[in-house]
Parts: C-alpha cells; structure tokens; sequence
C-alpha cells in the first residue's frame, strides 16, 4: 500500500504539471484553430528554447530571466519560421501532406540536436528555497511554473479579447473565408498566430527547463500527451483543453508514482479511448 | 512492350537476383532487397487506409504489437512463430478495433485521428519501455536462437530464404491491395472519405467499412512486423513501435505515393535507399547527421512533390500520351 502523503505530494505534483501542459495545449489548439494545421514538431521547438534557456542560464551565467525572454523571442522567430518556410507553401496540400511536413521538421530538430549537443540530458540548476506544506515538500520551481503559466493564459485571453488583432485571430478561427472578405488579411493573422504560438513554446520551455532535464527526443516525452490533451479538450476549444490538461496531469502524475513513468503514460491514454467514447466530441462538448 | 510484359520480365530479374554473382557485396544486396520488400508490404498496408483519408502516424503500434507478441511467445513458451504469428494478429487486430471503434463511431477523422493514431503508437512504445521485465525495455529482446535452421522456428542462416519469404510476402501484399482496389469497399471508404454524412445517408455503413479497413491495415502491418523480427531476429521499441518508424512509413507512402499500387514499393526503396547511402555516408563519424538531411529532404519533398514520386511521374507520362479508350 502507498502512503496517503506520497499521493497527495503526486496529485499536488500533477496539478501543477498541469498548468504548463495547458499552456503548451493552448499554444497547439491557437495555431490550429487559426491556421487548421497540427505542428507536429510543436514540442521539439520547446525543446530548441530549452536548450537556449540552458545554454543561456547555465554555461553562460546569465541571470534566469534573461534566458527566460530569450526563449520566448526565440520560440517567436521560430514559429515564424515554421509559417513562412514550411506551412506557407503547404496551406492548400492534403493533411497527410500537411502532417508529414511538421513530422519532417520532428526528425529535423530531433536529429540536429542530437548531431549538435548529444543525446546528454542537461538541465538548469537553480537554487531556490524549499516549502512545505502539511509536511509534504512543494517544489518551488514547479510552483513558480504554475503561477506563471496562469499568468501567460490570462494576458493570452486579454491579447485575444482586447486588441485588434487578437480579434481578428478568434475571427479567422472561426470562418477562415469571410474573414479574407471583411477586409482582413490572412496572411498578416497567420503569422502573428505563429509568432505567438512559437512564443508560447518559449514560455513553456523556461517554465519546463527549471523542473525537466532537456535532451534532443524531450518532444517525444511530452508530445504525445499534449496531443492527446487537445483531442480530449476537442482540438481548437481552449477551455476544453484546459480542463483536459489538469485531467491528463493528474493521471499521469498518480499512476506514475503507483507504477511507473512510463505506466502512467499507458494509463493516461486508457482514461483517453475511454473519455472519447464517453464525451466524443470533447469534455465540454455539447450533447448533440 | 506492354505493361504486362515489363512487369513480368522485372519480376524474373527480381527471381534470380539472389544468384547473380556480386562477390563480397551479395550478402549486403540481399540485406537492402529483403528490407525493401518487407517495409513496402508494411507501405501498402498503411495506405490501405492512408488513401482513402485515414491518416494514421500510429501505425508502429501494430508493427510493435505483432513483432513482440510473437518473439515473447517463442522466447518464453517456445511457441513456434507461425502459431505465435496467429496469437500477434489476433492480438492486434482486437486492439485496432479497440483503437478504430470509438474513433469512427464518434467521428474521430482528420488531424484528430492522426493525433490519436500518434499518441496509439507512443503508447504502445513506452508500454513495451515500461515491462522491461520481460520486454527488455529500450534495451530491445533478441530472438532466441532455434540453434538450427527451420521452418518452425521461422530462422534461417542462409539469407536467401528470407528473401524469397519477404518476396512472397510482398507480392501478397500486392495481392491485397488489387483486391481492395477492386472491391465494393474502395467505393464506399471513397465516399466515407469524400463525406462522411453523405455516405452514411446513402445508406453505407460508414462504422464497419472504417473499422474493418484498419483492421485489415493493422493486421498485415502486424504481420510485416513479424516478417521483420524474424529476418533481424531483434526486436527494439524505437525501431518497431513510436512515433519515429510510423512516421518513416507513411512518408515512405507518401513519397512514392499512396493512390498506385507500386507508389509505396517506389517510395519505400528510395527511402531505403538514401538512409542506407547517408548511413554509410556518416558511418560512426557525425552522429545525427544522416537523419537530419532525412528529416530535411522529408520536408523538400512534401513541399515540391506533392503527389509523390510515383505519382509525378505518372501524371507526366499520362500527360504526354493520350489516354487509352476504354481504360
């Protein structure tokens, strides 16, 4: 039998897991809902500003923050890399064309990192002071993560609510024709899409490299839980994928301290087939 | 020369190749052959369901669920492949329903069911990492050695034999293919694919058409699996099951290209191909830099070949000749 402590400090661990899951969630399901293609290799550009973050933090001794911004301009260019030199020329292709691009770009990243850096797992050191709570230790870093990652989704939904553009970004999400005949440009929403999603990327990889050894096959790690997050919330409805990223936290990080890492991973995609047959369309869904 | 003709003269080239004198690079040869024909068998199972929509990057599932379930059998009960074979496409085939009943019965298509198919394929990875009890987790598990050579045991010392199994195997797989090609099942997966609401209207039943046909899809993927674990007689999580070889095969597909029959041998042998060359290219030297220009390419070929080599290539031929009466 487990001790009680041990699952509470796991479900306490999940959720704040959670929050970042929801961010990189979020990051996924903007640029989908927008631009209706699924970045693959969206985790393996997380894994790129990871690596800048420690190259930043930890080789080169800069303060935290400044890795921390760094990243998030870095996850900016190269989401609108991924716009203009991937998606751009595929907008119109088959999504089996449309996939296997980004799935080109995974084994890019993945591969060059390895060429590059090794398959040496590397992780930021930080000195932080520890808390307790009911005699269960909390992890400041992680606490730090979840905090912020609530607050990079607060200013998203004010960017998206509150300015022009923003607007016009849940515009195109929701009829990508009548918007081009309103006037808009498509073009200019795509890329301040991509770029924010990149950016995103780059919040949750300084939020992920304080917590997370980086090595080149991380993407791989979360990858598929992001996925599966953004399917279960249904792809494109950001509510339902935040509530699908605490879910999915949650199983993991319990089944992962009763079994293993690995086992939790085999569970958490169990309670997936199981919650598509219960809510198909997603966990908030609407009965039709 | 017909068509007939030139496919006939290729297949006997393709017959008595393994005896054509090539010196010290025969065994190799062999070894690229037999990998090309295995895997296009495992392409043309995968665009069974590719072509009409399905798009899954799960497929490694059922390759990994196959190649284990067989090579645990035989390692820990010494169950003969062919039995162990049966018990692998019973296995997967219950877990593909598993897999494609919810997905299709609440619509699950497009980029969701490729997410779904890629986390599928994930899944069944880290569960074989997880049981490293008896899996050998990311270590891999070599088959036992029978110590003799034998059609129970499925093992054979002398690599021609496996070549004309992987042969036979690929041919089969064509077989398939036509068959399907041919049947009421590609109209109607044609139209659930175009629409799924139209299809179901006009009374197909869109359910068991889309279940069956991933059925049929993950059982021979499967058995390719089984194929392959026998000839290399090691099975590994990362090469049978993941997101990495799922992705391998589909692009081998879609290079080549998933409308033709030959489009996934095509592609399959060019991919080969260009990992083997880049492979010996590299060498040890430059670790990640073969995959990288793969990766690279990958991305050039969607963008600039759209419809496949196989694919290009046809339309370009049929575009310089008029198309035949009564095709």
């Amino acid at each position: 039998m487990i001790d009680p402590l041990f699952l509470a400090e796991a479900a306490l661990n999940g959720l704040l897991l959670g929050g970042v899951l929801a961010l990189l969630a979020l990051g996924l399901n903007l640029i989908f809902g927008v631009i209706d293609i699924v970045w693959i290799a969206y985790l393996d550009l997380v894994m790129i500003c990871m690596y800048a973050v420690y190259f930043i933090v930890q080789v080169h001794g800069w303060p935290i923050w400044v890795g921390g911004l760094a990243s998030v301009a870095l996850g900016a260019v190269l989401g609108l890399g991924v716009h203009l030199l991937i998606i751009t020329p595929i907008l119109t292709s088959a999504p089996v064309n449309q996939l296997l691009a980004t799935g080109g770009l995974l084994f890019f990243l993945q591969s060059f990192a390895t060429f590059l850096w090794t398959t040496d797992h590397r992780s930021v050191r930080l000195t932080l002071p520890r808390l307790e709570l009911f005699d269960m230790p909390i992890s400041v870093a992680r606490l730090v993560a979840f905090v912020l990652a609530i607050v990079v989704m607060i200013g998203l939904y004010l960017f998206l609510t509150r300015t022009y553009i923003g607007t016009a970004i849940r515009a195109v999400s929701q009829d990508r024709e009548a918007m081009a005949l309103m006037g808009a440009n498509p073009q200019r929403v795509y890329l301040v899409t991509s770029a924010v999603g990149g950016a995103i990327a780059g919040v949750a990889a300084a939020l992920l490299i304080i917590q997370y050894a980086v090595h080149p096959f991380f993407g791989a790690a979360f990858g598929p839980l992001t996925f599966m997050i953004c399917v279960l919330g249904g792809l494109g409805n950001m509510v339902g994928a935040f509530v699908a990223s605490f879910i999915m936290s949650e199983v993991i990080a319990v089944s992962g301290v009763i079994w293993s890492t690995e086992m939790g991973y085999v569970i958490a995609f169990v309670v997936f087939i199981v919650m598509i047959f219960v809510r198909p369309g997603g966990i908030l869904a609407r009965r039709g | 020369m017909g068509a007939r003709t030139l496919g006939l003269v290729l297949l006997a080239v393709v017959a008595v190749a393994p005896f054509v004198p090539m010196g010290g690079m025969r065994e190799y040869t062999i070894h690229v052959l037999v990998q090309i024909f295995i895997w296009s068998f495992i392409g043309g199972a995968w665009s069974l369901m590719g072509r009409f929509g399905l798009t899954s990057l799960g497929h490694g599932a059922f390759l990994g669920i196959g190649a284990y379930t067989t090579t645990l059998l035989w390692n820990f009960f010494g169950l003969t492949p062919w039995l162990g074979g049966i018990a692998a496409v019973v296995v997967t085939a219950v877990f593909a329903v598993i897999v494609a009943y919810p997905c299709s019965r609440f619509q699950v298509v497009g980029h969701y069911f490729a997410l779904v198919t890629l986390a599928v394929g994930e899944v069944v990875r880290l569960l074989i990492i997880a049981e490293r009890d008896w899996t050998g987790g990311s270590l891999g598990l070599t088959v036992k050695p029978a110590g003799h050579d034998g059609l129970l045991a499925l093992q054979f010392a002398d690599k021609r034999v496996f070549y004309y199994g992987a042969l036979a195997l690929w041919l089969a797989g064509l077989y398939v293919w036509s068959r399907v090609d041919r049947s009421m099942a590609r109209s109607a997966m044609e139209a659930i694919g175009e629409d799924e609401t139209a299809a179901a209207s006009v009374g197909i039943h869109v359910t068991r058409f889309k279940v069956g046909i991933t059925v049929l899809s993950a059982v021979l993927t499967a058995i390719g699996g089984i194929a392959y674990a026998q000839y290399i007689s090691y099975v590994n999580p990362d090469t049978l099951a993941g997101i990495g070889v799922s992705l391998r095969i589909v692009f081998a597909v879609v290079l080549g290209g998933m409308y033709s029959m030959l489009g996934p041998t095509v592609g399959t042998a060019l991919t080969i191909a260009l990992a083997e060359y880049l492979r010996v290219l590299f060498g040890l030297k430059f670790i990640g830099m073969a995959e990288t220009i793969y990766g690279l390419l990958l991305i050039l070929f969607i963008i600039f070949l759209p419809a496949g080599i196989y694919g290009s290539v046809r339309q370009l031929v049929r575009r310089r000749r008029p198309a035949p009466v009564a095709a």
